[in-house]
This record gives C-alpha cells, structure tokens and sequence, in this order.
C-alpha cells in the first residue's frame, strides 16, 4: 500500500512545485487552477493510502515473500452478466442525442436511465447472480 | 505440476452459477467479462481505425494534384476533421486503455476480473455511444464537424459552425471522455487491490506500470476536456459567453483547457504503447528487460512531465510563457532517451528472433525516435513559429502517433492475438504486412517534412500548380496507399486464421508474463491456478525452473529468494 500512496503523493508534490513556479513566472490562472487540481487529485487518495498502510500490515500483495496460500479466500464479489450496463448506456446516449435532435428524448433517456438504477440496485441486493 | 496451487477466485456454488453464461448477441449485450468488454473494445476500434484510414486515403488523394477538385471543400474539411477525431478519441486511445489493457492487465496481475465489472460494460457502452454519436454528423444536413480535431474556438461557436454535425461531435467527445475516466478508475484499482499475492508494485510488468500512469493521467486530462466541452456547447446554445470576446471571454482559454487535456492526451496514446514495447522486445530477445526500475521511473517523469508542457501548442498566440514550456517540453527527450537505451539494452546480445511483433517493435523504434526528434526541435519556439500549422508538423505528429499507436499496437495485436483466441496469425503475411507498412509509412511522411519547411499549410485543400508541391505530393499519395495494402494483407491473415486454425498452445512465445500461465484463450476468471511469483517474470521462472537468474539490484543469482518456496506451501494446500 505504501509504493501506491508514494506514487500519488509524489503526483501531488511535483505538480505543487511545477504550479508554484508557473504561477510566479506566468501570472496565468487557467493553467494554474488546472495544477492545482491536479495537486488535489494526487493529494486526497494519496495522504488516504497513507495513512491506511501506516495502520496496516502489508497485504500479500505487497509482501515479496508471500505464498499463494497467503491469498487464499475470497478475492472479491464479481457481478455476472447484467443487462443494466447497457440499459443505462443506452440511455444515457439518448440523453446526449436529445440535445441535438429535441428534448422530448430526455423522456425515454431518462427512463432507461432511471431503470437501470433501480435494476443494478436489486440485482446487487439480491446477491446470488452478484 | 507441484509447484502449482489452486486459487478459487470465488466460492465454489457462486462459480457454477458463473458457468450458465448467456451465448451470442446476449453474451455481447450483457457480459461484465472483461475479456469480452476487451474483445468489444478492440474489434469497435479497430473498425473505426479502418474507417479513419479510409477517410486518410481520400485526403491524400485530393492533395495529389493543385487544384484538386476531387472533393468539395467542405467535405475536406469534414474528412480531415473526422480522420483526426476519430484516429485520436475513438481508436488509439480505446484500443489501448479500453481494449488491451482491459484484456491484458486484470491477467498480468493475476485478478479474475476488473475490480468493477459491471462499470467497464457501461465504460464500453458509452463509448461506442460516443463512436455513434460523433460520426452521425455525417447523415445530418449540413454534414460532420469540420473545425479540425482541436475544435478551437471561435471557430467551433455557432456564428461560424452552424450545424448539429458539430454538436454532435462536442457530445460524443463528451460521452468517451466519460466512458475514458472511467475505464481510468477501474483501471487503478484493479492495479491497486487485485494483485496477487508476492506481486508487488515493482514486480508489475511494465505494461501494467504504463497503464497504471496512463490511467493517473486519463484522471487528470479527460475531466478538463470534458468541462471545456460543456462550456463550449453551453457558448453554442446556452447564451453564455466563456470563450467569446464580445461577452468579455477569452478564446486563449479554451486552448489551454484544450491543450492541458490534448498534451497528456498525446502520452496517454503513447505510453500504453510503449508498455507493450517493452513486454515484447525482452520475449524477443529472450533476456529479462534491462533496467526495470529505469523504465518505470522514465515512464513516471514522462507523464509527470507531459502534463506541464501544454502550452507548446500555444507558442504562436504570443499569450504564453515561452521559457517555461519549451524547457519543460526539451526534458521529456531525457526520460524518452532513457528508454530508448534500455530497449536497445534489452536487445544487447539477446538471442534475437525476428517473428511479427518483435519485427512491429522495431518498426515502432524507428518512427518513434523519428518522430520524436523532430518533436525536440519544434518544443524551441524559434523553430515552432517557422513551421507552426505547416506539414513539418503533420509530419511530426504522424510519425510519432502512427509509430506508437500502429506499429506498436499491431505488435501488441500480433502478440497477445494468440492468447485471445488460442490460434496463430500467419509469420509470412505478418512480416508482409510488416514491410509494405515500414515502408509506405517513410515514403508517406517523409516527403510531407520537406513539403512544411517549403511552407505547405495542413489543412488546406488545394495548393497552386506553381509552388513545384507536385512531385513530393504524388510520392506521399504513393506511399499512403502502401500503407493502405498492408492493411489488407492484415485482413488476409484473419480471414486465414480463422478458415484455417493452427493452434496457438498456451504459451507460444514462452513469454514472461502472468497472462502467458492461463489458457488460451482463457476461461472465465482467467486462472485456475497460478504459478508462484518471485519475480516479474513468474510464467518463464516456471517454465525454466533451472535457469539462472539474477534478481534486480543483486550481483549474483545466491541472494534470490528461491522458486521452491511456493512447493513448500503447496503441501498445505493440498493440491
């Protein structure tokens, strides 16, 4: 855990330096707001991981001399074929499209949309095909 | 076979209920696999990249002779506009981040799955709701988007782009940026939480390392993109006045919000491809890759660096701070050098064997530093300004985008084809493929370098029969539709392939990575069981149980942790 929290703290610092610098050579705030947005997304999950993996032992994962056998278990709950992705890609699309070609899409878009919430929502409650 | 252990990626009785899986159109429409979310993704891209080239050859057709009148001038604009649109947002970045890594990664850090499967579907879904949506400009009555792939405005508001082709084409960048983060999230996290266990972050391979920074930069670029794309339709229809003069905006904001994305955007495209690079080369070359650490350092300062360096489009609006981007833009050569020198270090006195996608990888090495090289003299503004918008520049930008995303993509293609569907392409069609395109890629943009330093602007339809373009123009033409040809052989090979299986075995390249361990292709949940992993390379430690082999930063081979720590565990396992 410690190496991924580095890697996104290191995100934070160098773009923290590289806009500190841009802001005192440039005076331009487009760029310097955009940096520090990026300082900001390498910064929350990045101070998060850390402080995680000082409070945790390492993970099998993070270990070099870990045996399979450390993994063993449940790795994680992986869905099975579900209609609802689609559905709500689907609809989504035609909210798109319905700003082009007329609002009155926005009422199957958001249908479809809507649908698709309350499906991914049961079929995750339901557990089994999950 | 005792070295091996079961690894269940799930209870038992909930992986039965796995096995009753929905078959043909459903399967497609509903699958959370990201082996068939990978597949889907690359079969989309790699239509829409023949669709694009298409377009590319129409182009180059009406650019043979001055005064073409080939094509209208409109429908110029709306090819070029579309064969950069869709080069850029629908294949070279989906083919890597959506296609490959999404087949390849979960397998090289041995996961059953990505870690949010139904969310890569809808990251599919939206993209090829996005491919739709941006090329149905086409059908509409005043025709596609034909302000260039940048979409600068004002050119794109709509006093002087009227039109729903370019709304639709501001939606669809909307959608596959959407469906880009997303496949950037689910990416970090399978690379964060589903390793295996002795699979540290510095045993990754280093096509997963290069995903994993893409996807931190996908995190950073697409948001903006995607916000300047609101903002621009909001200036279309809404009445607001973000980029307009007369409203008191400012048009050079969009091109940093544009660039701030389009910039990362270029190492996005590059840097998976990079990743596939330097897992073939070593296979190749049958040596582990010299300077592990080197590359994935190099990798980071890449991206690190490339996310500073936006402005180096923007030099001719005399609105920037030229010192600033061009000496950032000139560093990016120094982490590139670095991995130039270590491919080559890896090839250094390997036992080389030019099969198809070592042949793609050096094809990629040359465009690339090509490409790249010209890349350093344009990040000085002096040089920028002489040849900013001419053909130097289209030039440049094919030769390191059609380096990275063609040759070395294909290699890829050619590479992990036999893990995808447990059959082999063709070795001779392969390396025909290979040269016809090796060549028509230097007769095609060579000649377009010399036609910028004359002073030939791109994005012009017609050129005056004075100015002597002809010659070289009929020569880039040529070489174009070699190109083109080689892409049929392509074709040729699948159709081969597939009347005529030979099949592929497990692991034809002896590869050294995890995905080579399973099936080919692999079964749903990809691994049954896996081999112990010590270094990163576990699939060849497994198969070459005697060699040699030094672990990284270790002079000799006495300090390894040993293979047999996984058969000693195995006993407990019971397998």
């Amino acid at each position: 855990m410690r190496i991924e929290a580095l890697l996104l703290l290191g995100v934070a610092v160098f773009f923290a330096v590289v806009g500190l610098i841009y802001w005192f050579t440039a005076y331009e705030e487009a760029g310097f707001l955009m940096l520090i947005g990026t300082v900001l997304l390498g910064f929350l999950p990045g101070s998060y991981y850390l402080w995680w993996s000082t409070r945790m032992k390492p993970r099998p994962e993070d270990r070099k001399d870990a045996t399979l056998a450390d993994g063993a278990g449940v790795i994680g709950s992986f869905p099975n074929s579900s209609i609802w992705p689609f559905v709500l890609g689907m609809g989504l699309f035609l909210v798109a499209l319905s700003a082009v070609f007329g609002f009155w899409l926005l009422a199957p878009g958001l249908a479809l949309v809507i649908s698709a919430g309350i499906g991914v929502t049961v079929e995750s409650r339901r557990g089994g095909s999950v | 076979m005792t070295l091996l252990q079961q690894r269940q990626p799930a209870p038992s009785e909930e992986h039965e209920a796995h096995e009753a899986q929905p078959r043909f159109v459903l399967k497609w429409l509903t699958s959370t696999d990201h082996k068939v979310i990978g597949l889907s993704y690359m079969i989309t891209s790699v239509i829409i990249f023949y669709i694009a080239g298409l377009m590319a050859l129409f182009i180059r057709a009406q650019l043979t002779v001055p005064n073409s009148s080939f094509l209208s001038l409109q429908t110029y604009n709306e090819l070029f506009t579309m064969h950069g649109s869709l080069m850029l947002y629908l294949f070279a970045g989906p083919f890597a981040f959506g296609g490959l890594a999404n087949y390849i990664v979960p397998m090289q850090v041995g996961a059953p799955d990505m870690a949010f499967p139904r969310l890569n579907a809808l990251s599919y879904w939206l993209y090829l709701s996005g491919a739709i949506t941006m090329t149905l400009g086409f059908v509409t009555a005043g025709g596609a988007a034909s302000f260039g792939w940048v979409a600068y405005a004002p050119l794109s508001t709509s006093q002087f782009s009227p039109g729903a082709g370019a709304d639709l084409w501001i939606l669809g960048i909307a959608l596959t940026g959407f469906s880009a983060i997303f496949t950037g999230v689910n990416l970090v996290t399978t690379i964060f939480y589903l390793r295996a266990p002795g699979m540290t972050m510095f045993r990754l391979p280093i096509f997963t390392w290069n995903m994993l920074v893409t996807a931190l930069l996908i995190l950073i670029a697409f948001p903006v993109l995607t916000s300047a794309m609101v903002m621009l339709f909001a200036d279309r229809h809404f009445g607001s006045h973000i980029y307009s003069v007369q409203g008191g905006g400012s048009p050079i904001l969009y091109q940093h919000l544009f660039w701030f994305f389009g910039h990362p955007e270029v190492y996005i495209l590059a840097l998976p491809y990079f990743g596939i690079a330097t897992d073939v080369i070593p296979v190749f070359s049958r040596k582990p890759l010299f300077g592990y650490k080197g590359m994935v350092f190099a990798t980071m300062a890449i991206a690190a660096l490339s996310t500073g360096v936006w402005a180096h489009h923007m030099f001719t609006t005399g609105a920037v701070l030229l010192p600033f981007f061009s000496l950032l833009s000139l560093l990016i050569a120094v982490p590139t050098g670095i991995k130039f020198f270590n491919w080559i270090g890896t090839m250094w006195r390997g036992q080389l064997s030019f099969k198809t996608p070592m042949l793609f990888c050096i094809g990629f090495l040359f465009a690339f530093l090509m490409g790249g090289l010209t890349g350093v003299m344009l990040a000085s503004p002096p040089i920028d300004f002489a040849t900013h918008d001419t053909y130097f520049v289209v030039a440049h930008f094919h030769q390191v985008l059609f380096g990275t995303a063609v040759f070395a993509g294909f290699a890829g293609f050619y590479y992990w084809y036999p893990k995808m569907f447990g059959r082999m392409l063709d070795d001779r069609l392969g390396k025909a493929h290979f040269w016809l395109m090796f060549i028509g890629f230097w007769v095609t943009f060579l000649p377009q370098y010399v036609l910028g330093l004359w002073g030939m602007p791109r994005r012009v339809a017609n050129y005056p029969a004075d100015l002597g373009w002809q010659t070289l123009n009929v020569v880039s033409t040529v070489g174009a539709f070699m190109i083109g040809v080689s892409f049929v052989i392509l074709l040729v090979n699948l159709l081969v392939s597939w009347l005529h299986p030979v099949p592929a075995g497990d692991n034809p390249w002896d590869a050294h990575t995890l995905e080579w361990f399973a099936t080919s292709p692999p079964a749903h949940h990809n691994f049954e069981r896996l081999p112990p992993i010590r270094s990163e390379r576990p699939t060849w430690d497994f198969h070459h149980p005697d060699a040699k082999t030094i672990a990284h930063g270790q002079r000799n081979g006495h300090e390894k942790v040993p293979l047999a720590v996984g058969g000693a565990a195995n006993e407990t396992a019971g397998d």
